[in-house]
C-alpha cells in the first residue's frame, strides 16, 4: 500500500536527522556567539499580515480559512513575520536588534519541478543599522557560519536591487518601458533584455550600460566599469553603496569571497539597498540570500533599517555532503 | 558542477549539427560526438547529450553548466531558472497556428461554439497565445504528430513549431496565425555564472566576436 505525502516534502529519518542537526547547531551556534538570539513565529499567519510585507505575501502558496472566516496562509518566508514581530513585540525598545531564526517556510512547487514545498531555513536579521557596516556584518557573518558548518568553497554574489532601476530613471527610459526591463532581468533573459534596450533607440553610450550592466560580475573592477566614463555617476548612491560594502568586507578579510553581480536582482518586492545570494560549486541552487530592507518594518508601523540573510538547510546539507566526499 | 571545465548539455534533434559545428569553432574537440550516436556521456569534451526539452532541467539543477536550446523549449519551460545569454541565431523556426486549408475551422469554431480546440506539444504557449488574444481555448496535449489532430476531427486547429512549412502543406494544413519567431540560444545555470563567470564570459565574447 501507498500512503504518499506531499510532492516537495519529506520524512527525515536517523541519519539524515543527525546530520542535518549538526548543521542546524553550527549555524545557531555561530549566530548565538555573535550576539543574534533566537527567535520562534508561527508558520501561520494571517494573510493580510503577508501582505503588508509584500504585495505578493512573498510568493505564499497556501492559504485557509480559520474557524472565524479569516485567511490563515503558510508563511513563505521568515522576513516578513519577523518584521511584524519587531514592530509589536519590540516597538520602543531601542536598536540595533540582532535575531536568529530556524524554522519551515512553504512554497507552491511545480510538478515534477524537484523544488521543495517545505523547506528548513535557519537566518538572521540584524534591525535598526544602517550602512555598510551592517551588511558587511551579516554576509561575513554568513560566510564563518558556513565555514562551521563544514563549508569551504562557499563564496557570496553582491548586488544592488536598486541599481538597474535607478539607471533607468537617470537615462529617462520611459516609465512604461521600466517593468518590461526589469521583468526580463529579474526572469535573467538578457536576450530579450538587450533587444528591448535596443528599441528605446538611446545614444550608444547609454545602450551599451544598460545592456552591459546585467552581465558585470567580478571583483571590485566591475564597480570602476560600471562607474566609468560610461556611468558618469548615474547609480552613484548604489555604486558607493557596494564600494563600502567591499571596503568593510575587505576590512574584516571576506573581500575575496565575494563575487560582485550588478545584474542580481531578487524575487522579493521587499529589498531596497544591497541584495545577496550564496553559493556553493557542489549545489546548482543558491544556498540562500538576503538584503537590505529599509522600508518593511516600517509598513507595521515602526520604522527602522534592517538587513538579514537566510540560508536553505538542506542545500547547505549537499554543499557540505560534498565538501565531505572531497577531504 | 565539475570544478576545471565548462560542462554543455548539447542538444540532440535538429539543432545538433549546428551546435557542433558552432563548438567545433570554438575550438571543442566533437569529433567523438559526432562519430557515436548512442554514447550521451562525453567526459573529455565536457559534453552532454539530450533532448532539446530537457536542456533547462539540466542547466538549471547545475548538472550542465551551460546548454544550447530552442526558443520554444524556453518560453514552454518559464519557471526553469537559468539564464539566457545569447541568441545564437540558428535553427530559426515559426511557433503558428495551423487549422485544415481551406475551411476556417477555428473561426467557426469561435463563432458558433465560443470557443477553439487546439492540439499542440506546446500547451502553455498555445494557452498564453490564446489568452493574450482574447479567445477561449480547450488546449489538448498530444505528443506525436499534431497534424493528424484536425484531420482527424480531434480539435479545431494546432499550435506547432514549423521551419518550412511542408509538413503542415503536405497533411493539407495552413498557417493561420504566427506566434513568435524561435531560435537556438545559449543558456546557463545562475550559480556557475557567478563562480564560473570568466570562462562564461569569455565564451559568450568568441561567440559574439565569430558572429560579427
Amino acid at each position: 500500500m501507498i500512503h504518499p505525502i506531499p510532492a516537495g516534502t519529506r520524512d527525515v529519518l536517523p541519519d539524515e536527522m543527525r546530520e542535518l542537526r549538526a548543521i542546524t547547531a553550527a549555524l545557531g551556534g555561530a549566530f548565538e556567539r555573535a550576539g543574534y538570539g533566537e527567535v520562534l513565529t508561527p508558520a501561520l499567519e494571517y494573510e493580510e499580515v503577508l501582505r503588508t510585507g509584500d504585495a505578493n505575501a512573498a510568493g505564499a502558496g497556501y492559504r485557509m480559512f480559520d474557524e472565524q472566516g479569516q485567511v490563515l496562509a503558510l508563511r513563505s518566508d521568515m522576513t516578513i513575520p519577523i518584521a511584524r514581530l519587531v514592530a509589536t513585540r519590540f516597538r520602543g525598545v531601542e536598536g540595533p536588534l540582532r535575531l536568529s531564526y530556524s524554522g519551515h517556510a512553504y512554497r507552491a512547487v511545480a510538478h515534477g519541478s524537484g523544488q521543495q514545498r517545505e523547506f528548513l531555513q535557519n537566518g538572521l536579521e540584524l534591525i535598526g543599522a544602517e550602512g555598510a557596516e551592517a551588511e558587511a556584518e551579516v554576509i561575513a557573518l554568513t560566510l564563518t557560519a558556513l565555514d562551521e558548518a563544514g563549508l569551504a568553497r562557499h563564496r557570496v554574489g553582491l548586488g544592488d536591487g536598486a541599481l538597474y532601476r535607478t539607471l533607468l530613471d537617470g537615462l529617462d527610459v520611459p516609465e512604461e518601458r521600466r517593468g518590461p526591463l526589469l521583468d526580463c532581468l529579474s526572469q535573467r533573459d538578457l536576450v530579450t533584455l538587450g533587444r528591448r534596450v535596443e528599441e528605446l533607440g538611446l545614444e550608444p553610450g547609454a545602450r551599451d550600460l544598460l545592456v552591459r550592466v546585467p552581465e558585470l560580475r567580478g571583483g571590485a573592477e566591475v564597480l570602476e566599469s560600471a562607474d566609468g566614463p560610461l556611468g558618469s555617476g548615474l547609480a552613484r548612491e548604489a555604486l558607493d553603496g557596494l564600494r563600502a560594502l567591499i571596503q568593510a568586507l575587505s576590512e574584516r578579510g571576506m573581500a575575496d569571497r565575494v563575487i560582485l553581480d550588478l545584474g542580481l536582482v531578487l524575487e522579493l518586492s521587499y529589498y531596497t539597498g544591497a541584495v545577496y545570494e550564496v553559493y556553493d560549486p557542489a549545489v546548482g541552487f543558491a544556498l540562500g540570500g538576503g538584503g537590505r530592507y529599509d522600508d518593511l518594518i516600517g509598513r507595521f508601523g515602526d520604522p527602522r533599517p534592517a538587513c538579514g540573510v537566510a540560508l536553505d538547510v538542506q542545500r547547505v546539507h549537499i554543499a557540505q555532503a560534498a565538501e565531505e566526499r572531497l577531504q | 558542477m565539475r570544478e576545471a571545465r565548462l560542462t554543455v548539455a548539447v542538444p540532440r534533434g535538429a539543432l545538433f549539427g549546428d551546435t557542433l559545428d558552432l563548438l567545433d569553432r570554438l575550438g571543442v574537440d566533437t569529433a567523438e560526438v559526432r562519430s557515436n550516436d548512442r554514447k550521451l556521456l562525453f567526459e573529455d569534451a565536457g559534453i552532454v547529450t539530450m533532448r532539446p526539452s530537457d536542456v533547462p532541467t539540466y542547466v538549471e539543477h547545475g548538472a550542465a553548466d551551460i546548454g544550447i536550446t530552442g526558443k520554444d523549449v524556453l518560453l514552454e519551460a518559464p519557471e526553469r531558472d537559468v539564464y539566457e545569454l545569447l541568441d545564437l541565431g540558428y535553427g530559426r523556426c515559426e511557433m503558428v497556428v495551423a487549422a485544415r486549408s481551406g475551411d476556417d475551422a477555428l473561426g467557426e469554431a469561435q463563432r458558433r461554439l465560443g470557443r477553439v480546440r487546439v492540439g499542440t506539444k506546446y500547451p502553455r504557449i498555445a494557452e498564453r497565445h490564446f489568452a493574450e488574444t482574447g479567445r477561449q481555448a480547450e488546449i489538448v496535449a498530444v505528443k506525436g504528430s499534431v497534424e493528424l489532430a484536425p484531420l482527424t476531427g480531434l480539435v479545431d486547429g494546432i499550435v506547432d513549431l514549423t521551419a518550412t512549412g511542408r509538413t503542415l502543406s503536405e497533411n493539407g494544413l495552413e498557417v493561420v496565425e504566427e506566434i513568435v519567431t524561435c531560435t537556438a540560444r545559449l543558456i546557463a545555470n545562475p550559480v556557475a555564472h557567478k563562480l564560473k563567470a570568466d570562462r562564461i564570459d569569455a565564451l559568450v565574447e568568441r561567440i559574439r566576436g565569430g558572429r560579427e
